[in-house]
């Protein structure tokens, strides 16, 4: 079991989502991902979707500003 | 368990599905739709774009313009329409120099280009499909398209396809 990290705090949409999406697909199960991302879409919609997709979301903690991080298992 | 609750088990939920028309060729509604592809293929939902007459531009092997398509008028028309980088905006276009202002102002403000957004609908496997219809009177063949595009389609494979989903025109 590894954490693979993936920084989409400067990313738009659809680009945050996509990102997330294709980092999770190269994980194996049991592997999780740790993604920060800002405030509005991003946060209300990549843990959201995550969970819809099947992946277990671990946690959701603000880190600085507008900035959360979120861990998310495959 | 409530009524909502119960009602949610009961009734079946409207399949996750995007199926896009994409019958223009104009950079900024490209745009669009491959915004909607990928975002709806990376939050779940199976997408499928069908490309028909100007939309088959964003699809083509040769990006630029070159003279692809049967016949003496399909490679006229082939030039003239070109591919994916000759893409005109629908408004304001400048005889050209907008989309490369645009490329610059999406680059600069890290929002994906055109470019970015087909090869991430490539990478989440959205579905292509090129109208058969309209290949016949440009001349086109499916050698002609990038590998990804699945298959050559009809109208009634095309419904068949995207019933039970929605379905946008752009």
């Amino acid at each position: 079991m590894s954490t693979v990290k993936l920084d989409i705090t400067k990313e738009h949409c659809p680009m945050t989502f996509v990102k997330t999406k294709i980092a999770l697909s190269k994980l194996q199960s049991g592997d999780i991902l740790e993604v920060l991302l800002v405030e509005g879409e991003p946060l209300q919609n990549v843990p959201k979707s995550s969970r819809e997709q099947g992946y277990k979301v671990l946690e959701v903690s603000h880190v600085e500003g507008l900035v959360h991080k979120v861990l998310i298992e495959k | 368990m409530d009524t909502t609750e119960l009602s949610a088990l009961i009734e079946p939920k409207e399949p996750k599905k995007l199926s896009i028309i994409s019958f223009s060729g104009d950079f900024d509604k490209l745009v669009a739709t491959f915004t909607l592809a990928t975002g709806a293929a990376a939050t779940g939902y199976e997408v499928n774009i069908f490309f028909t007459f100007w939309g088959l531009d964003a699809i083509k092997e040769k990006k630029g313009r070159a003279f692809v398509g049967k016949g003496f008028l399909g490679k006229i028309f082939g030039f003239l329409m070109g591919g994916l980088h000759s893409a005109p905006v629908s408004r304001l276009n400048f005889c050209g120099i907008s989309p490369g202002i645009f490329r610059y102002l999406m680059r600069k403000k890290n929002v994906a280009t055109l470019e970015e957004l087909v090869e991430a609908a490539k990478a989440l496997e959205v579905n292509m499909y090129a109208c058969e219809m309209a290949m016949h009177i440009l001349g086109l063949q499916k050698s002609d398209f990038i590998h990804e595009v699945k298959d050559v389609l009809g109208v009634a494979t095309f419904l068949d396809i995207s019933e039970g989903g929605r379905t946008l025109f752009i």
